[in-house]
């Protein structure tokens, strides 16, 4: 066993590592996951909506009640 | 704009809000240092045309002074500040909570302006370590790390705290970007000082050359590259109105992107006195990252699938496509220079200049400004951009600037290197260097003139942020003065 060995060895393991997370991320089970992951850019918006609404509905009774 | 209706100060409760001061701050900061950085290009391209600009006030206006200066503005100061505002808006927005660290969040960017600011008085004083990319010498060094770490400790701190469970993958890339600069920098910068503004770096010879470019490639590959992926896997879908194509993809593309990038380093030094394998090594691993950049080209493009229309009515989302088509130009033009025998032709020509401007201009700065002509009027609570119509003239002139100065290095490039490999029968060299320089001089007009059209860009966003800053603070004049005729333009 020399060196050479050493370096074959890892590269099998980086093959591994790659074919492991391709698994990881592509397996079925979790697509939804993921799914739902891929839409956390607009997840605050709709708080930010609920947000702006409430207090949009808040201005409106402000001024007619004034 | 989009899909996207959020207002200047999100009605989170409390100390639940955003901070988005920071943000407007760097926001603004990108558009100064643009236009300082590319400034600074436009000159020194200038000079190559017209000498006589390099005595406006020597030794100060000399090139060799001003183009560290112009790489650091454009690298650091432009992109840096482009990279902290995207990223401390990302991080909020997408793990649902305020920026944690308190003083630290004034003390990164403070911090950060006054590094830039020492940059500009000493690169031009000649104060140098003459270290590509890494010229600050080392009290400006020591400065950078603690920013630096204030930057991790801030982000990351943030996704700690956050309110998601998932740490969404533009996180990931922004979080990638910061641990790896700040080791790069780290490693890199040690120094022996001798005084104040002198120092020797801790390595010697080709073991030097090896960690510079270690750091000089991964500089590209994280602060360039990983960086603006992270704001390109946030802007790109928020600003054409869907999730990214494929989540999954983001997840391999990220892990083979970073585990990579940080092996390709010695392409920089092929021909040297670097030992052979680490060259061939450092050409097999560019070569290989190819997948993985267009794995995340491909990926950001394909998000607009069933959205293309959208290209002709919304030019930020244009400037956001296509800098993603000029990464994917520049990353496979990258692996093609890297390979020996390519390089044997590209190496110290105008090619790589034009290269290093096909991502520079092309990508990080069309990313960057499509994602900054998203977030102002979100930051100043406006529904769009004072005029539409503006960001498309600058879209056009970013465009057609990037367009010339590649294709104008390109031409430049090969000449050189054509010229520079010629030779006589008899062995002798047929082209001097000088030859080869005089056979330059078109391109280099080509290409001031094709900077000067990406520069009047900037300008022009310049002065659309400021009205459009300004409409927001008439708005909110209105507001107080007749509530009622407000409400319709808050909504």
């Amino acid at each position: 066993m020399d060196i050479n060995d050493v370096r074959g060895f890892s590269t099998v393991l980086m093959m591994l590592a790659f074919i492991g997370i391709c698994w990881w991320a592509f397996s079925p089970r979790r697509k939804k996951r993921f799914n739902d992951a891929a839409n956390l850019p607009f997840e605050d918006e709709q708080k930010h909506q609920q947000a702006q609404a409430d207090s949009e509905s808040q201005n409106k009774n402000d001024s007619v009640n004034k | 704009m989009g899909s996207h209706s959020s207002t200047s100060e999100p009605q989170l409760l409390g100390d639940q809000s955003y901070n988005y001061d920071v943000v407007r701050q760097f926001s603004l900061m990108t558009v100064v240092w643009g236009i300082v950085g590319m400034g600074i290009g436009v000159l020194i391209a200038c000079q190559l045309v017209w000498p006589v600009l390099n005595d406006i006030f020597q030794p100060y206006t000399h090139f060799g002074r001003l183009r560290p200066l112009h790489t650091n503005a454009v690298i650091f100061a432009f992109g840096g500040c482009a990279l902290m505002a995207t990223s401390f808006y990302v991080v909020q927005r997408t793990c649902q909570t305020r920026l944690f660290g308190g003083p630290l969040v004034p003390f990164v960017f403070w911090g950060w302006q006054t590094v830039i600011l020492l940059a500009a008085i000493t690169l031009p004083l000649g104060y140098t370590s003459s270290k590509e990319y890494a010229e600050l010498e080392w009290p400006i060094d020591i400065l950078i790390a603690l920013v630096w770490v204030a930057y991790g400790i801030v982000f990351f701190g943030t996704i700690v705290k956050r309110k998601t469970s998932h740490i969404y993958v533009a996180n990931w890339f922004f979080g990638g970007f910061i641990i790896t600069v700040g080791i790069l920098h780290v490693v890199n910068s040690a120094a022996i000082p001798v005084s104040l503004t002198k120092s020797y770096s801790a390595y010697a010879g080709a073991a030097d050359a090896m960690v510079q470019w270690w750091y000089g490639h991964n500089a590209v590959g994280f602060f360039l590259t990983a960086g603006f992926l992270g704001m390109m896997y946030y802007f790109v879908p928020k600003q054409a109105g869907r999730p990214v194509y494929s989540y999954q993809l983001s997840i391999v593309h990220f892990w083979a992107l970073i585990s990579l990038y940080i092996w390709a380093g010695p392409h920089h030094l092929h021909y040297s006195a670097l030992p052979d394998w680490a060259q061939s090594l450092g050409m097999v691993m560019s070569l290989i990252l190819l997948a993985p950049s267009w794995g995340g080209m491909i990926n950001g493009i394909m998000t607009l699938s069933g959205a293309w229309h959208k290209l002709r009515t919304d030019p930020t989302l244009r400037f956001l496509v296509v800098s993603l088509s000029f990464y994917g130009m520049s990353t496979f033009e990258g692996p093609m220079m890297a390979i020996k025998t390519v390089n044997a032709l590209s190496h110290n020509t105008d090619w790589t200049i034009g290269h290093v401007h096909s991502g520079a201009l092309g990508w990080v700065a069309m990313i960057s400004i499509g994602a900054i002509y998203h977030l102002i009027p979100v930051l100043y609570g406006r529904t769009k951009m004072w005029s539409v119509p503006l960001i498309n003239t600058h879209f056009w002139l970013a465009t057609g600037g990037t367009v010339l100065y590649i294709a104008s290095m390109w031409v430049n490039g090969i000449t050189q290197g054509l010229m520079r490999l010629a030779f006589n029968q008899d062995g002798s060299l047929t082209y001097s260097f000088i030859d080869s320089i005089e056979a330059s001089y078109g391109g280099y007009v080509v290409r001031a003139f094709g900077g000067g059209l990406f520069f009047l860009g900037m300008l022009l966003m310049a002065y659309n942020i400021y009205r459009t800053t300004l409409e927001a603070d008439e708005e909110h004049t209105i507001l107080e003065e007749k509530p009622e005729s407000a409400a319709p333009a808050v909504a």
